[in-house]
């Protein structure tokens, strides 16, 4: 066993802290999340350069080839910094489903324009019926002439405003709940009968409801995957857990330290706060929620590539619920710590109470979650 | 030993309910169930109506336009305004400055400051906390120098709750440096209005506007000003504190929201699912409905201790209990409401071009993450719940 990094993965761990501590400081990000994209795309170019665009697609594809780990650091540093920039949704998620369900020839047509930094692709898999259940489709996909006809609607779909296209979930055979039957669609944002509403998500990200009205998709705009994507799509939102989870860690421990430096210089009583002991055992509490949630991430970037569907959820799911668990408490905790700072906009805590508090509703809740793993445990 | 209220208690009850229910604006109603908060505009015209009713100052003594209710009686009310729930008459008058200033004020003080109190005519806030002075608040540092018939004050008050719409502020103030930090301070009521006040705005987590800071720069206050004796401001502040013990668990804030929990728990969620048929979900709900009944009857032991006159003048360290308990079910209150709202806890109500837009899944759901994060607030202020802890240690348990 061995949880080390090697030379090169330390390598990137460094190289994307430096640009995180250069480029993202709290002023700085608070302007990124005014603007109308909600985040940064001079930093977006910067992830280009630093070749994190690329990081996850295969060298076949022209990409680095990075697996789990790698992506795990990334992510690592992007809940350090509460980066906004969307790497999650266009380049881990899109990068995963294109991965396992697009073709060579629908590869090469998408990645250069993703890996470069000019082109946003956004999955557009949920729906309001659904809940988190992304296999839940009622958006339709009938062939009609040389290509297909799609109509429905989708939501929650994360960094959706600036996206120039989506990859679209829609159902060509079956009731709303069925796994078969699915397909995935390429749809660009600037399609005829394509309509999007955006908005702002509670931690200063955004997100946005997607309308399809009677979309018209090329043949070969439907990923070779066929009316067989449901599989794709649950390796898509287990890798996706698993980059999340260490989105999660990364915030959780950025928080943590500076909850712990502000114990000791905040003084009251003629003294620092971090000498009153009932300080010292929450702070300690929460290393040891933090370490059971590092544990679990990394459990989850392990088992995010496992070949056998159902023990991979079965570990996602876990780890989810762990990360759910660790984010709320020590985000509650570190917030009570700073006191009345920790309530405010001017300080950093509490807007890692909110991006914890939207990752934990992101990709299954631990409702959701513990759901899936009790019904698989019957 | 008797649980029951009487038959007149109950009368009065029912007596509350239906005034609240027949005047209470719906407006104002709807907009509290949400989670949102009330409007300066909201509390001035509740507070109205109260008034009319001569309900708006209700402990205060009756010569002063109080109803000489007996404390159950001003509980029934009290929580009988939170369950509704009505807008809670504003603090910082009614049962803050306003008994410091009948209690330790003198004739011309009562006679200019208690009547505009009572029909919210003048909004007071509460200068206490400074950013050296939280917990510590014996720390304040904001200066008052006598020159004369004035004191000139120089200093910073932070969080200062709606300082935004003050006509009057209550300040704890050093006028003695040489002393004893607990005897050097004094207790001045100053006008916003004054040259050399300023207010910065404070946005809090949820995004709303509720705190600021507060600056004084050379304010001159007149000394007629001040409550009570020079340096003897402290004494005044512990008996504003231990004041109005009773409500602070908020119990019946808490009553209301797990019965809003209970409504939206058995309404089919966009995904079709009723939360109240998930078992994990059911199952807290019901685990906070009996925590909140435990501490409503904490709540009437502590209060018929207190109408029994067990702790005459010193604060009931058994209040303590009620402040770490009070705000912890309120805080649940608003976890189950993240609960039940899954995925649409995300968007928030602003579009990304800064226009607010009906909100994104269900039409409450927009609401629900900034509740759960304003109210992390209230395991912060009245004393944080720490140092509620600290209380019960030392003075119940003699540590
Ligand atoms: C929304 C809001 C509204 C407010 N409104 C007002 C207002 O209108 N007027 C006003 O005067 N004040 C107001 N306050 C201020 C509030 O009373 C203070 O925030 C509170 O007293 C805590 O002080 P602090 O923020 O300086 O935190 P600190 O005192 O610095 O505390 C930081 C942490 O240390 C802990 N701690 C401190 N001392 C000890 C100890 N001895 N043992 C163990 N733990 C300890 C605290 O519990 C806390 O977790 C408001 C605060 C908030 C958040």
């Amino acid at each position: 066993m061995n949880f080390d990094l090697n030379d090169e993965q330390r390598l990137l761990a460094e190289s994307v802290s430096r640009l995180m501590m250069d480029r993202y400081d709290f002023n700085q990000r608070k302007i990124y999340t005014m603007s109308e994209e909600g985040f940064s795309p001079a930093m977006w170019q910067a992830y280009g350069e630093l070749g994190l665009l690329a990081l996850p697609f295969s060298e076949d594809d022209g990409g680095i080839g990075g697996g789990p780990v790698e992506i795990m650091i990334v992510m690592e540093e992007i809940g350090r910094a509460l980066a906004l920039e969307p790497y999650l949704p266009h380049i881990v998620m899109s990068a995963s489903l294109l991965r396992h369900a697009a073709s060579p020839e629908q590869r090469a047509h998408l990645l250069p324009g993703m890996m470069d930094g000019t082109r946003h692709i956004a999955p557009a898999l949920g729906e309001m019926t659904g809940g988190y259940d992304l296999s839940h489709v009622r958006t339709t996909a009938r062939e009609e002439g040389a290509g297909f006809r799609l109509d429905g609607a989708k939501t929650l779909v994360l960094h959706g405003g600036c996206a120039h296209a989506f990859l679209v979930s829609a159902r060509l055979q079956g009731r709303p709940e069925d796994q078969q039957g699915i397909g995935l669609f390429v749809v660009e944002a600037d399609d005829k009968g394509v309509s999007y509403r955006p908005y702002r998500t509670q931690d200063g990200q955004s997100a946005a409801e997607l309308m399809l009205a009677d979309v018209r998709v090329a043949k070969d705009m439907m990923l070779a995957c066929g009316s067989d994507a449901a599989p794709a799509i649950a390796r898509m939102a287990d890798e996706a857990i698993a980059a999340i989870a260490a989105e999660a860690v990364g915030a959780i421990d950025s928080l943590v330290k500076g909850t712990v430096d502000y114990l000791k210089v905040r003084k009251q009583f003629g003294q620092v706060i971090g000498n009153f002991q009932a300080l010292q055992h929450r702070a300690a509490d929460m290393v040891v929620e933090l370490e059971q949630a590092r544990s679990m991430a990394l459990y989850a970037t392990m088992m995010s590539r496992h070949e056998d569907a159902i023990a991979r959820a079965a570990a996602m799911s876990s780890a989810k619920v762990q990360i759910n668990r660790s984010a709320r408490l020590i985000a509650q905790a570190c917030v009570q710590l700073h006191g009345g700072i920790g309530m405010t906009m001017e300080h950093p805590a509490g807007h890692y109470m909110k991006r914890l508090t939207m990752i934990e509703k992101t990709l299954g809740d631990s409702d959701f979650h513990m759901d899936r793993l009790a019904s698989a445990a019957k | 030993m008797d649980l029951q209220f009487t038959a007149e208690e109950e009368d009065f009850r029912q007596e509350v309910r239906a005034f609240i229910k027949d005047h209470l604006p719906e407006r104002i109603r709807r907009h509290l169930i949400e989670g949102r908060s009330a409007s300066k505009d909201d509390i001035v015209e509740w507070t109205r109506i109260l008034y009319k009713k001569g309900w708006s100052t209700p402990r205060w003594p009756v010569e002063l336009g109080g109803t000489g209710w007996s404390a159950i009686k001003q509980y029934i009310f009290l929580e009988e305004g939170l369950a509704a729930p009505a807008p809670e008459l504003l603090p910082f008058g009614v049962s803050m400055v306003g008994p410091v200033i009948y209690t330790f004020g003198n004739a011309a003080q009562k006679a200019r400051y208690l009547p505009p109190i009572a029909n919210l005519d003048e909004w007071w806030c509460q200068g206490f906390s400074e950013p050296g002075a939280g917990s510590d608040l014996a720390a304040v540092a904001t200066r008052a120098v006598r020159q004369g018939d004035h004191y000139v004050v120089n200093g910073q008050k932070t969080w200062t709750t709606y300082a935004q719409h003050a006509d009057w502020i209550f300040c704890l103030c050093r006028t003695d440096t040489g002393a004893k930090k607990q005897e050097g301070i004094s207790f001045l009521l100053i006008d916003m209005k004054s040259p050399g006040i300023a207010v910065r705005p404070i946005q809090t987590i949820d995004g709303g506007h509720e705190i600021n800071e507060v600056f004084f720069d050379e304010v001159k206050v007149p000394v007629d000003n001040r409550v009570g004796e020079e340096n003897k401001g402290w004494d005044y502040a512990k008996f504003l504190l231990s004041n109005e013990r009773v409500g602070i668990a908020r119990v019946g804030t808490s009553k209301a929201r797990l019965r809003r929990l209970r409504e939206l728990a058995a309404i089919a969620g966009p995904d079709g699912r009723r939360a109240i048929d998930r078992p994990r979900f059911r199952d807290r709900l019901i685990e906070t409905e009996i925590a909140l009944k435990a501490l409503e009857i904490t709540q009437l032991r502590v209060l018929s201790d207190e109408a029994a006159g067990k702790f005459k003048g010193r604060p009931n360290p058994a209040s303590s209990v009620l402040k770490i308990r009070g705000s912890e079910l309120q805080q649940a209150t608003s976890e189950l409401l993240l609960d039940i709202v899954g995925p649409y806890a995300l968007p928030a109500q602003q579009s990304t071009d800064g226009r607010n837009e009906p909100p994104v899944g269900p039409d409450w759901a927009d609401a629900v993450a900034p509740l759960y994060f304003n109210l992390r607030k209230v395991s912060i202020y009245g004393g944080s719940n720490e140092i509620q802890r600290n209380i019960i240690a030392k003075a119940i348990l003699g540590l």
